[in-house]
């Protein structure tokens, strides 16, 4: 019946409800609080548009009519499918369930990426030991001078650029490490392991060349106070990279694609609360650390309470519901 | 044009046809984006140097309000638009597209971020060749990003929705066949935007069809008589084989 009076009169009875509603799409679309009235109705409108679109597919499928349809039905579709805005109790639900399962699920690669982090720097440390003169590779030139002058590369910055802005740079560029260290899982978990042998490796050169000059301490009393908290997230990014490399290499459950989306999900939220801990970290790095005005006890007071609020946030303590 | 469709179950029994976006479209609506947050980000930082007479300068405090603010915009754009615009940005909506999930709907907060951060390795090496390169590959015309987050970018086909608003006059005002009219709709819509050449030829193509005894007629017509025919031909009941 593609011309017949029918069509004619079934689009002229039909236009009207189609009129209305591509004006209550937009409507609702921007309107995020629906009534139930509203949501029953929106609910009855798909139904019945479900029926015209079949129509219109049926008897003139290359028309724009069914275009439109198609188009109007996916945006009630994806209106119908949306999720409620969580606001305050989806925040706590990802501070009290999400991210203490990711830590959960995670916590053997944790100490796996700890490990090798560690092995890593005790060979950075070994390296420059034994053969000095491969700290060029791991250090600047400036830093190398002016460690050899009797100073570390960290003093009297805050005399060159303001603590805030100091910790701003210091946050994004930590952040950028971790969400790299995460991201590069997809290369099958070898870009996160390149990036933690790495940063190993640097972190164990710098405390053997600055040992041999006498600054070791000095260096320690500059990190201890962001450090636990930074090396640690950067442990934790990059056992999300190898569980995301794992999961395209044996999936758990149906194809590569489902696995790797499926870890994705279920572990991003472990990504909010480390890029939340590097905001933490860059303010100490950037007020505190640098700062001689900070005596090494309360550097170690202020590290190993930041560490212990970071344990608290992944096992999901400090938010726990107090039992009945 | 590429025309790839996926179809998503629906509990209506109706399933649901999504088109997807192709490399193409994606670039187009990226680079769209591109200008829109480069020139915010310069036009924050024209307005705290200018008016607010803030320094542009990393050793001053001032840069906490020149620069930051700029480099903000640039680089949480795409997140919190997204975000905001459930999975749209002005970039995607001029370029006729939008981000959703496997099922069809409107992607989730978790989603979205991961999309976005995953541009990262998408950005690599440079210019987003890898992202671009697992666009043209993969089954769905997806990036790296959007296979983490298990999304997809789909047309959102307004204009095709714009015209169902017009079906019912159209249906009423004219005898004539449907698609033709729809066609005739189609071609007026676009008549500035296309070539003299090729909306002559279309147009003339399409009263040939309506009145195929008038051909010679129509070769002589002009680009505006050849307009104002088509759109006689939506207002005037016509039947076949009738003077245009």
């Amino acid at each position: 019946m593609s011309d017949s009076v029918e069509m004619r009169r079934w689009i002229g009875a039909r236009a009207g409800v189609w009129r209305g509603l591509v004006d209550s799409v937009q409507t609702m679309r921007r309107d995020r609080h629906a009534s139930i009235d509203q949501a029953l109705g929106a609910l009855e409108s798909y139904r019945g548009l479900a029926r015209d679109l079949a129509t219109a597919r049926r008897v003139a499928p290359d028309s724009r009519t069914a275009a439109g349809l198609e188009s109007l039905y996916g945006q009630l579709h994806a209106l119908i499918h949306r999720r409620p805005r969580g606001g305050f109790a989806a925040l706590l639900t990802l501070l009290r369930f999400d991210i203490p399962a990711a830590a959960r699920e995670l916590r053997g690669r944790i100490f796996g990426m700890a490990a090798l982090l560690s092995v890593s720097a005790l060979a950075g440390w070994w390296l420059v030991s034994t053969f000095p003169t491969l700290i060029s590779v791991f250090a600047s030139e400036d830093m190398i001078e002016k460690v050899e002058q009797g100073h570390l590369w960290t003093e009297g910055i805050i005399n060159i650029m303001p603590s805030s802005l100091l910790s701003i740079g210091i946050l994004a560029n930590n952040i950028m490490v971790s969400i790299l260290a995460f991201c590069a899982g997809i290369f099958f978990g070898l870009g996160t392991l390149f990036l933690i042998i790495n940063n190993g490796l640097m972190l164990g050169a710098a405390f053997a060349f600055v040992y041999q000059h006498k600054l070791a301490g000095a260096l320690f009393e500059f990190i201890i106070a962001h450090g636990l908290v930074e090396l640690s997230v950067i442990c934790i990014a990059g056992a999300m990279g190898i569980a995301l490399g794992e999961s395209i290499i044996r999936p758990a459950a149906g194809t590569r694609r489902d696995s790797f989306e499926a870890c994705a999900h279920r572990i991003a939220p472990l990504l909010l609360l480390c890029a939340a801990l590097l905001v933490g970290c860059g303010f100490i790095e950037g007020f505190v650390s640098p700062d001689p005005i900070f005596p090494a006890a309360s550097r170690v007071i202020i590290g190993v309470s930041y560490f212990l609020v970071m344990i608290g946030l992944m096992s999901g303590r400090l938010f726990r519901r107090p039992s009945a | 044009m590429t025309d790839e469709r996926i179809s998503v179950q629906s509990v209506t029994g109706v399933d649901l046809t999504l088109r997807l976006a192709g490399p193409g479209t994606r670039s187009y609506a990226f680079i769209i984006d591109w200008h829109f947050r480069l020139l915010l980000s310069a036009a924050w930082v024209l307005v705290a140097v200018f008016l607010l007479n803030f320094k542009l300068t990393f050793r001053s405090q001032e840069a906490l309000f020149s620069i930051l603010p700029a480099a903000a915009i640039y680089f949480l754009y795409h997140p919190v638009l997204e975000l905001a615009m459930g999975g749209r940005t002005p970039g995607k909506r001029m370029a006729g597209v939008r981000i959703v999930d496997r099922q069809g709907g409107t992607p989730n907060t978790v989603a979205l971020l991961i999309r976005n951060v995953f541009r990262l390795i998408d950005a690599l090496p440079t210019l987003y060749v890898l992202g671009l390169t697992t666009c043209i590959l993969s089954v769905h015309r997806v990036r790296v990003g959007d296979l983490a987050a298990g999304t997809l970018l789909v047309f959102d086909d307004a204009v095709a929705q714009k015209s169902l608003a017009r079906i019912e006059s159209l249906a009423q005002s004219s005898q004539l066949p449907l698609d033709i009219l729809e066609l005739a709709d189609q071609i007026l819509e676009r008549w500035d935007a296309l070539q003299p050449d090729s909306r002559t030829a279309i147009a003339r193509s399409l009263l040939a069809r309506v009145a195929p005894a008038h051909t010679d007629e129509l070769a002589s017509m002009s680009d505006l008589r050849l307009r104002s025919a088509l759109q006689k031909l939506l207002v005037a009941p016509a039947a076949p084989g009738s003077h245009v």
